[in-house]
């Protein structure tokens, strides 16, 4: 371990965080007993559109699911060898055999029976994500499915025609949504969780510049744990509650110096979802004084960004802030379409150099020293251009380590072996 | 000051001990299962030769796959880290270093004081590294030490298209079969290696000179095939498998004086 330089602690809100993702895990497995219903869907499907139909109505998103399985290794061993039995191919998206596993199993990873929805609703960008709820409705005898198509491309090129193209789909959604569940739509309700939808994610972003900040007051580990609400329930006021109360705690700690990492000496960035089961990798490089600032991913997967007038990234303005009265249910869904398709973390299935660009960014305003590539067998999504990626770090004279592994599935990540291409990245950042 | 590197290959361990920057014994013992009894038996060997007991040792750093493994190091560096450190030692001129072992291979860049510039890995695949050599020889039954002379007679390439060591050796099969002869086929085998070591080291990029170590360094076909492959002169030291062994003692010598 390398010397302390910085007075640290763990965030106070911290259980109130574990709390509340409790919460969301229950109130999904227990929704019918509660009289609710609920939903499954992708983390970035248009959760806000459900909640028109009223308070109770609960998701189950995923890919949280699946890396929440990941990270316990013997269940998703099961769930792995349960849906590749039934013919599915073991270079497919880990979280979607970790999730269709876990439903052929009838087991849910929290405990119990799986909790079968009532109706799907999604969103599609890669190629994994439609064909995951069309199965996953097959395996669980025809549960209604909708499936809203974003490929809408670059969000420089998002334009009135394009944004058409999904509020059109998104109001068909309603139509259906109604159909499909006998309730009546509440348009009051859907204005409200696109304003808290816009100020959850916007907040996220705030609380990432802070990390801006040497010593940083987060480390990429711990911001798993606190980005992953806007992946669960991003619509949702108890989310803009926690963030709101989490950006204050972390404010605290940049005012304070508080380090997430007391013996900072270099500040790395990391690349797509890491392999859940060994985060001990992320401890590794701390005891040598390495802390992972954050990634293009942890910051915008859900994150709503844009550019400051000062020229660097920062949190982007709500409708809120800009002062606009959100009256018809159009007029929402048209603002949700707008913030949606500025997601930064969507531009690399059109541009890798778009998204080499915007991790350049991070590494000059986060002052990165080094960057860790997870080339992730698990997600060919987010992995997707990312050799292209390395490149232009290579060109821009960073530091650059590429690893192999998987997000959802250790079989395809060798713990010992990524240490030892750690142990000459730490050699090359002159740690070790 | 005497100081000593210990390199824990996949198929052997190598111990070097140097007198100051002198390299005055080496010994080497198989792996096997037991890291630590090879570890002793190839620290025998180099202290026999050397006429010294551990003892005499003042500081002995370790490198590669069983880090940690013995209580006699004190300390350990990375495999890209001591070549870059030996690499420009046996070769004042060397900048790129390509190591090519039983199971991997890695290539550092350096500047000329012996410090890691960049670095790069294969990944968990033995069709880029020795022990691909090994596995085709068995197929072709040639022995190993034949099939470097023997690559260098072939009259013709024959493209290998498998990706890994088990599919290649189905494809030796096939061309065994169409009375391919046996020479072309170990240039393919060659040519096949050298073509993944290669196209690792493009990701680095290639800046000369380029020094050659590692156990397959000693496959005179394999090397043919690098300067093919890389269009560059490759040197190869005396040696070569003992360069992470050497670097890693002169890294100790290092440490000591820090
Ligand atoms: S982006 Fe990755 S995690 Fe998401 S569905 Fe596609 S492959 Fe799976």
């Amino acid at each position: 371990m390398t010397e302390m330089k910085y007075q640290t602690k763990p965030l106070d809100i911290w259980n109130e965080g574990k709390a509340l993702r409790q919460q969301y895990y229950e109130n999904y497995a227990k929704a019918h007993e509660r009289g609710g219903i609920r939903w499954a869907g992708g983390a970035w499907a248009y959760s806000a559109v459900p909640s028109g139909l009223g308070d109770d109505v609960w998701s189950l998103t995923g890919e949280p699911y699946g890396a929440s399985v990941a990270f316990n290794k013997e269940f998703a061993a099961r769930c792995q060898e349960a849906i590749e039995a039934k013919g599915f191919a073991r270079d497919l998206c880990a979280y979607l055999r970790n999730y269709l596993g876990s439903v052929v199993l009838d087991e849910y990873v929290f405990g119990g029976e799986f909790p079968k929805p009532d109706f799907m609703w999604t969103t599609h960008i890669c190629c994994s994500h439609a064909k995951w709820y069309q199965i996953a409705s097959d395996l669980e005898g025809g549960v209604p499915f909708f499936c809203i198509d974003v490929s809408t491309g670059l969000t420089e090129d998002f334009n009135e025609r394009r944004r058409g193209y999904v509020v059109n789909q998104l109001l068909d959604g309603i139509d259906w949504l109604e159909k499909t569940t006998g309730r009546d739509y509440d348009d009051e309700k859907l204005i409200q969780a696109v304003y808290n939808e816009c100020e959850a994610t916007s907040l996220w972003a705030e609380i990432c510049v802070l990390n801006k900040t040497i010593p940083a007051p987060l480390d990429e580990k711990t911001m798993y744990s606190l980005y992953v609400f806007g992946t669960l329930m991003k619509h949702r006021p108890e989310v803009v509650a926690f963030y709101r109360k989490l950006r204050d705690e972390v404010q605290d700690r940049v005012d304070t110096k508080i380090a997430a990492v007391g013996n900072e000496q270099r500040r790395v960035i990391t690349d797509t979802q890491p392999p859940w089961g060994f985060l001990e990798v992320f401890r590794y490089l701390e005891k040598h004084g390495v802390v992972s600032v954050g990634s293009l991913y942890t910051f915008s997967l859900i994150g709503a960004w844009e550019v400051k007038e000062d020229g660097t990234w920062g949190p982007r303005t709500t409708p809120q802030q800009q002062g606009i009265d959100i009256k018809t249910r159009k007029q929402a869904l048209e603002i949700l379409a707008d913030w949606t398709h500025a997601r930064p973390e969507w531009q690399h299935f059109y541009s890798a150099h778009e998204k080499s660009d915007l991790m350049l960014r991070i590494v000059r305003e986060w002052k990165v020293d080094g960057v860790m590539l997870h080339y992730n067998r698990g997600c060919e999504g987010l992995t997707l251009n990312i050799a292209e990626n390395r490149l232009a770090f290579k060109e821009a004279g960073i530091p650059v380590l590429p690893f192999e592994g998987n997000m959802g599935d250790e079989r395809e990540f060798d713990l010992e072996r990524t240490k030892k291409a750690v142990d000459s990245f730490l050699e090359l950042l002159g740690v070790k | 000051m005497i100081t000593a590197g210990i390199d824990f290959g996949a198929k052997n361990v190598k111990v070097v001990i140097l007198n100051d920057d002198k390299i005055v014994a080496r010994g080497s013992a198989l792996t096997g299962f037991d890291l630590k009894i090879a570890a002793k038996a190839a620290s025998e060997m180099a202290l026999k030769a050397a006429e010294l007991k551990i003892e005499d040792i003042v500081h002995i750093t370790e490198t590669g796959i069983g880090q940690g493994s013995v209580d006699f190091a004190a300390d350990s560096v990375s495999e890209v880290g001591a070549n870059a450190k030996a690499g420009v030692k046996l070769l004042a001129t060397a900048r790129t270093i390509i190591d090519v072992g039983a199971e991997e291979a890695r290539a550092v860049k350096c500047d000329e004081t012996g410090s890691m510039k960049d670095f790069v890995v294969n990944e968990r695949c033995a069709a880029g590294a020795g022990a691909f050599v090994e596995a085709m020889s068995r197929a072709l039954e040639v022995e190993l030490g034949q099939m470097g002379p023997m690559s260098l007679k072939a009259t013709e390439a024959v493209p290998m298209n498998a990706q890994c060591t088990v599919f290649a050796e189905s494809e030796v099969v096939s061309l065994i079969h169409n009375q391919t002869p046996k020479a072309n086929i170990a240039r393919a085998i060659h040519d096949a290696i050298a073509e993944r070591v290669v196209s690792m080291v493009r990701r680095l990029g290639i800046t000369e000179d380029v020094l050659l170590i590692g156990g397959l360094a000693y496959d005179v076909g394999f090397v043919d095939s690098m300067k093919h492959g890389l269009g560059v002169e490759v040197h190869v030291p005396e040696f070569p498998e003992y360069v992470s062994a050497y670097g890693a003692a002169l890294v100790a010598q290092e440490r000591v004086k820090e």
